[in-house]
């Protein structure tokens, strides 16, 4: 999996080289927007991670223009500014995902595997499965091993949004964006007790778990 | 600036003085050629009677009664408003009439001819134009009926004269009207640029003078003023902002910096070094946190981007955050009320909103050991109105407005997560909303209430940007 990094600042280029090279990425790293832009445009890339504010030229109009060349490589955007304006228009010139600088290294490599896998394949589907959980997107049910689960709508959304990114570490920032919508930290972290609760209800009379917490970076949804 | 305002005005004079000018002539050439035209149309209508006249009597008494009438006329005509006659044989002998000759050079055709005449005058002899109505006469007389042109010639002369003189009078009242009126011009315009050079130097205080005329240039004034006035009060926030800020991240930076100092001063160790510096990153997450809830604090304080409000259901919003932190107030042991109206239109920012609310219900749950909370959210008549109250310890009524104050912590809490900052924030977005915030007794417990200006019921709420659930 090829990773271009485009970033200017080389103490933040570098924790994000590093961090992903470790990872098993191979990366590349591009200090000006017109080199990042160059180098991206063939498409060999897998994803991109830009940086916003660039010198030459600027990350969302890197982004705008390989999208008007039909450039397609999913691009997570890193940002200082964090308002949700902001966030509105960095998806607007056609960026996939967008993370608010500073962040931890566990949040931006879960998001950069959640948007591979997304770019992957995009039928709609109306059954999700892992291991021995079903779920059918049409009916709202949800079974495991044959047994029924009742699960409150909001619950329901969480297990899809794992459920989707099966095997895939979502942490606990996106699933208050994706699922609440909310781009605010909640002093108490109600997302966990969120999650326990659900675990409660999949993995409770189960030999196996499907629900996994990862340290320091949030959850994993699979069979294993 | 000012020589481009100079030559901007000179040019502004002299194109009003163009047109000005333009306009002036136009309207002296149609004067003169109208009066002139008029005159001699005059001239023509007068021969024309006295040829209808000489006709009827020439057809009454014949050739010989034209003769003696024109020879008759002849003589009264005598003057200065002179008619002039002449009767010929066929080749041009004079019968009758006061010209002593055919003019010279002159058509014999009939129709009309225009000819010089001499006029004597004691000693003088003078020269001017004549019109004159000619015709041939059976057998080959001719008859010349005409009009000396000295009076018209003298009336267009005059025409002349004082449309000239009109036509210099109002060109030297036009320069002095250009240069009054562009002069007036430029002084309200140097006024507003004086102004603005003296806020580019520094005194934001400065406005730009209003004449209290209420024309163009005092809205332009007015205006101007009005945009200097947000100017400096949005400057006037920033400057706050900026201040709280470095002074509210002064205290964190420092316990940072002490800690890894102290570290340093340690025996060098692999192990206490990670620790170290996972307790450092800990505390860099914290402060980070601190950082944004101070950021999203001076926003809402600001008032900034507020371009971007829509009308929204505060009771559904509270519904969702009650949803949110219902699962933790059951892991406390706590009951979580919600009671809300069917809808709550307000009119403001869905994010800070929401947030707002969420901290209040997170101090409510974290401050109440047993018991319950509840969450409401009302349309009165007076506005929207949230509650949540709790059942917990309260707060001593001396010190229910300190812990609005940033990174105010009551003794006895500080051992519960929290930065001191959540208070700070409701109460700026309540602000931000037109509205205000406190703190009231439950008995028992604490109750927050915010409070925030309704809208009219039937504006539409608009739903959330997008469902957050699949992506």
């Amino acid at each position: 999996m090829k990773v271009l990094v485009i970033e200017d600042d080389r103490e933040a280029a570098a924790y994000v080289v590093k961090g992903l090279g470790e990872s098993g990425y191979v990366v590349d790293h591009a200090a000006e927007g017109r080199d990042g832009l160059f180098m991206a445009t063939d498409g060999s890339y897998d994803a991109l991670v830009v940086d916003r504010m660039l010198p030459g030229m600027d990350g969302l109009a890197v982004i705008a223009a390989l999208r008007a060349a039909e450039v397609k490589t999913p691009a997570l955007i890193l940002s200082a500014l964090g308002a949700v304006d902001d966030r509105v228009k960095g998806l607007r010139a056609g960026g996939d995902d967008y993370l608010v600088k500073p962040f931890a290294f566990a949040e931006l490599l879960a998001r950069l595997e959640a948007l591979m896998r997304r770019s992957g394949g995009t039928q709609p589907t109306t059954k999700l499965g892992v291991g021995d959980l079903e779920m059918d997107l049409l009916t709202r049910r949800v079974r495991r091993a044959g047994h029924d689960i009742e699960l409150l709508p909001r619950e329901f959304r969480l297990l899809e949004f794992m459920m989707r990114r099966a095997g895939q570490v979502v942490t606990r920032t996106m699933l208050l964006e994706n699922v609440w919508d909310y781009h605010f930290d909640p002093q108490t972290n109600v997302i966990d007790v969120h999650v326990s609760r659900l675990r409660q209800k999949i993995d409770k009379g189960f030999e196996q778990p499907l629900l996994h917490t990862v340290r320091g970076a949030g959850y994993r949804l699979a069979a294993e | 600036m000012r020589r481009y305002l100079r030559t901007n005005a000179v040019r502004l004079a002299a194109l009003y003085f163009a047109l000005f000018a333009a306009s002036v002539s136009t309207l002296l050439v149609f004067i003169y050629f109208s009066t002139a035209d008029f005159a001699q149309r005059q001239t023509e209508a007068t021969l024309d009677a006295e040829s209808r006249g000489l006709a009827e009597q020439y057809q009454e008494r014949g050739l010989a009664g034209l003769i003696e009438i024109v020879a008759d006329r002849s003589v009264q005509h005598e003057g200065t408003e002179r008619t002039l006659y002449l009767i010929t044989d066929p080749l041009l002998h004079r019968l009758a009439g006061n010209l002593n000759a055919w003019p010279a050079a002159t058509p014999i055709r009939p129709g009309w001819i225009k000819f010089p005449v001499e006029e004597h005058s004691g000693t003088q002899t003078e020269e001017h134009e004549a019109l004159a109505s000619v015709f041939v006469l059976p057998g080959g007389y001719r008859l010349l009926v005409g009009r000396d042109l000295r009076d018209a010639a003298a009336f267009r002369a005059r025409i002349m004269h004082t449309l000239a003189w009109a036509a210099l009078l109002t060109l030297a009242l036009g320069i002095i009207g250009g240069v009054l009126m562009t002069g007036h011009m430029l002084r309200r315009i140097e006024a507003v640029n004086r102004t603005s050079e003296r806020i580019i130097h520094g005194d934001l205080s400065q406005r730009v003078p209003v004449s209290g005329s209420g024309d163009e240039f005092d809205q332009l004034a007015q205006n101007l003023n009005a945009m200097l006035d947000k100017i400096e009060r949005l400057m006037l926030a920033m400057r706050q902002v900026t201040d709280n800020i470095a002074h509210d991240l002064r205290t964190p930076l420092s316990r940072l910096r002490a800690r890894l100092e102290v570290t340093l001063l340690e025996k060098p160790d692999a192990g206490r070094y990670g620790e170290a510096l996972r307790d450092t990153i800990a505390e860099a997450d914290r402060l980070l946190v601190t950082f944004n809830a101070l950021l999203s604090i001076a926003e809402a304080e600001a008032g900034s981007r507020r371009e971007a409000w829509s009308v929204v259901d505060l009771a559904e919003i509270a519904r969702t955050v009650a949803e949110l932190y219902e699962p933790v107030a059951d892991e406390n042991g706590l009951r979580l009320a919600v009671e809300t109206d069917a809808r709550v239109p307000v009119r403001g920012d869905r994010h800070l909103l929401s947030q707002a609310i969420a901290n209040l219900l997170d101090n409510a749950l974290k401050y109440t050991p047993a018991g319950m909370v509840a969450l409401r959210a009302f349309a009165r008549p007076d506005g929207a109105r949230v509650e949540v109250a709790d059942t917990g310890p309260g707060i001593p009524s001396d010190r229910r407005e300190a812990v609005f104050d940033r990174f105010v912590r009551l003794e006895g809490s500080r051992s519960t997560p929290g930065n001191g900052l959540g208070l700070s924030l409701v109460r700026a977005v309540a602000k931000l909303h037109g509205g205000a915030c406190w703190l009231e007794d439950n008995e028992p417990g604490l109750r927050a209430v915010m409070t925030l200006p309704l809208v009219a019921a039937e504006a539409p709420v608009r739903l959330p940007d997008r469902s957050p659930a699949t992506a």
